[in-house]
């Protein structure tokens, strides 16, 4: 039988093989660690800490801001040297508490701790918001908030996004070779806020190694399953990860709740473990360090904070002239103009690329063939959205559904013309946004 | 090296499809029925190839040379529109016919509506159309040193018997590259594995003829007749190759479905009530101007808005 899958999407080169057998070393950082107070959708946090002062691992150093916002933590033990703007991953400068390492990694002591089993549900929750956690997929949308749903009766299915359909990604493949029992516990732990909720494990049908180690570790709970899917990119996108295992659709305006869904990703649910069952705080997430112009691509776990060049020299340097920094997959991912930004909850790779096809190829005249319209996973008119980007049409672009774009690149990918039609589409759906038409 | 990175939107990989590269996959799927066109019919059908191709290809590069454009002539589009015209042309014609095609399949039909991916109608169509109405005599005279007599499709459409395995085969009387089907249906093999087309367009095509000739032929299901109609005249070269051009048909999934019906459907009409033998190429002209509308009616509604 086939896996299930979504209709459209495309195929493209999965270069994962440069760190796919390397396991997750631990990654000690040298410099300073830099913490912007915001790492995730919501209210920047509120730093509660002053220059000079002595911080410990584990610590919070700024306070979360309302309901949506979530608190950060210090990840390594040392002094405060400054509260001030820095450069991030997206280009931004944003308020940031700088702290230098003393190499001591001393933890903050945890105060009077209770298994997460004699928690009630709120408080179960209320300790994920606690440990600074957010979906560290890319969104950043914090966890304690997709999980308080108003009804959660109503979930049905709570999915863990096991498809890293991105190419040159391997974070999460190691996480489930490598330690699925945490991720089976993460699952549980879910699964006891949703008591008629089952679990699914939604993976690739080419991670076999990944497949076998999830369905040994989930072996014997009854309300979890591993979902093989169809090798696709984005098969990791939300709403074709929710339809390729319940063949339910949700589009731009609704949650995954409103198709009874939760879905997390690996990381966020590793941290989700780490928080329950050991009251750890979010300090840490695995980064692919990879890409054909670094000596020796690897997978760290680094702490937050830690600057992306610090990595370059943790994977052996480079070996031929790198053309581009993406920080994240090379789909979707943001290319860095300066490497001296650090890692945060959601950056999942640092891809360092020998050559690059956005420059290489020169964009020409549309041919129609509507390859754009078979790549769409989200079934639009690429080519047309972005003649109407292209030409301001604000009308028309909204009801030929522009809105309801992923921004997954699958058109530009695909197109022979070499159009920069998700460049296009974005221009006009960012500009629709900040004027507030949806 | 900070100060030398590229930086730009997301995504930051291409696939390897090109415009030349699914222009050059064309050419090679035309070749089987090129190919057995000169077996067929000599190396005078290689003149015609010749002077077809070279017409257009300078047509276009003059044009863009003097109209202060981009040079797009090195795609291979206008070498697909001159093989294309090429092999709809009769071989005995005279080498001049394909020059006079050539030069208003690609300035007239392409390069004045705006180039590539422009054009509102397939240009070889247009350009054979253009010729078939100026240079009728020419253009019917398919009697040459292989063939004389009438072409299987007149044939048939005087009610005479023809020997359906020759049609398939292609020993018969006709344009240069229209006489096999198998052929054709070799090249159209390669195009649907290139994943070049997709069945959409040409299963319905098919479909609707079929239908329409079982129903209003008054031979009812003849399996005979059908293959005799199908595999006579351009139709084979013209449902696989020239409804399937992607600049004059509908992007849509469904608007190609609805375009290959309209096709199959106007194809039946004319050859069943028309005057003239053969009437594909009208069929598809006609349907080209529609691609538009039909666009427009057919705009997929998004995932997740379709209750």
């Amino acid at each position: 039988m086939a896996h299930s899958t979504f209709k459209g999407g495309i195929h493209p080169h999965k270069r994962k093989r440069f760190t796919r057998e390397k396991p997750i070393r631990e990654y000690y950082p040298k410099g300073e660690l830099v913490y912007p107070v915001s790492q995730h959708i919501g209210g920047p946090a509120v730093p509660v800490v002053k220059a000079g002062d002595r911080v410990l691992k584990g610590q919070v150093i700024a306070k979360a801001d309302g309901y949506i916002s979530v608190p950060i933590h210090a990840s390594v033990s040392g002094t405060v040297t400054a509260i001030e703007p820095r450069m991030t991953v997206s280009g931004n400068l944003v308020l940031s508490i700088i702290v230098e390492n003393d190499n001591q990694y001393e933890r903050m002591p945890i105060e009077q701790f209770q298994p997460w089993q004699e928690l009630e549900p709120g408080e179960r929750i209320l300790r994920i918001q606690k440990a600074g956690i957010v979906g560290m997929g890319g969104a950043g949308f914090p966890t304690h908030v997709k999980l308080a749903v108003k009804n959660p009766k109503k979930i049905r299915t709570v999915i863990v996004n096991c498809s890293e359909c991105e190419p040159y990604l391997t974070s999460d493949y190691r996480r489930m070779v490598e330690n699925p029992e945490w991720l089976v516990m993460g699952m549980k732990m879910i699964l006891s806020l949703f008591e008629r909720a089952a679990g699914i494990f939604a993976i690739e049908d080419s991670k076999r190694d990944a497949i076998t180690a999830l369905q040994l570790a989930a072996g014997k709970e009854s309300r979890m399953e591993v979902k093989v899917l169809e090798t696709k990119y984005p098969q990791g996108a939300e709403r074709m990860l929710i339809y390729a295992c319940t063949g339910k659709e949700i589009n731009s305006s609704m949650l995954p709740a409103d198709a009874g869904c939760i879905v997390h990703n690996v990381d966020t649910v590793c941290a989700i473990y780490q928080a329950l069952a050991f009251g750890r705080p979010l300090t840490e997430r695995v980064v692919t360090v990879t890409g054909k112009a670094l000596a020796n691509p690897r997978n760290f776990n680094v702490p937050i904070g830690t600057s992306f060049a610090e990595l370059i020299d943790a994977a052996g340097g480079f070996s031929v002239e790198p053309k581009k920094f993406v920080a994240g997959g090379p789909m979707m991912g943001i290319s860095l103009f300066d490497l001296n930004v650090p890692v945060v909850k959601t950056s999942s790779a640092l891809l360092c690329m020998s050559k690059d096809d956005a420059a290489r190829f020169r964009p020409s005249a549309c041919i129609r063939c509507g390859s754009c319209v078979e790549a769409c996973p989200e079934g639009l008119l690429p080519a047309k959205l972005a003649d109407l980007a292209e030409h301001f049409q604000e009308e028309e672009f909204r009801n030929m559904y522009g809105m309801e774009c992923l921004e997954c690149g699958s058109c530009s990918y695909v197109c022979p013309a070499r159009r920069h039609l998700t460049q296009s589409i974005r221009a006009m759906r960012r500009s629709l946004l900040a004027k507030g038409k949806r | 090296m900070e100060n030398k990175m590229n930086v730009s939107a997301s995504p930051h990989i291409r696939g390897n499809m090109s415009t030349s590269k699914i222009m050059r996959l064309v050419i090679l799927a035309l070749l089987p029925a090129a190919g057995f066109g000169i077996y067929n019919f000599g190396i005078r059908a290689l003149y015609h190839m010749i002077v077809c191709i070279v017409t257009c290809v300078l047509t276009e590069f003059t044009y863009e040379a003097f109209a202060d454009r981009p040079v797009a002539a090195g795609d291979f589009s206008s070498v697909v529109t001159g093989l294309l015209l090429a092999l709809s042309l009769p071989v005995n014609a005279p080498l001049w016919i394909g020059f006079a095609g050539g030069v208003f399949a690609v300035l007239v039909v392409k390069m004045l509506f705006g180039g590539i991916g422009q054009n509102i109608v397939n240009p070889a169509l247009a350009g054979r159309c253009f010729l078939l109405i100026s240079f009728a005599k020419h253009m019917t005279d398919f009697a040459c040193d292989a063939y004389t007599g009438p072409t299987p499709l007149e044939a048939l459409k005087q009610g005479e018997a023809v020997d359906p395995l020759y049609l398939i085969l292609g020993n018969t009387g006709g344009c240069i590259g229209e006489t096999s089907a198998l052929a054709i249906l070799l090249g159209a093999l390669l195009l649907l594995g290139f994943g070049i087309i997709n069945l959409r367009i040409p299963a319905s095509c098919f479909a609707v003829f079929t239908g329409m000739l079982i129903l209003f032929s008054g031979k009812g299901f003849d399996e005979i007749y059908l293959v005799q109609e199908l595999s006579s005249g351009g139709l084979m070269l013209a449902f696989w190759f020239m409804a399937t051009d992607y600049t004059t048909s509908p992007i849509t999934k469904k608007g190609q479905i609805l375009y290959g019906i309209l096709i199959g459907a106007l194809t039946a009409v004319f050859r069943l009530y028309g005057t003239a033998s053969e009437g594909v190429s009208y069929a598809i002209l006609l349907a080209n101007l529609l691609t538009p509308v039909i666009e427009k009616v057919t705009v997929p509604r998004a995932f997740g808005r379709r209750h």
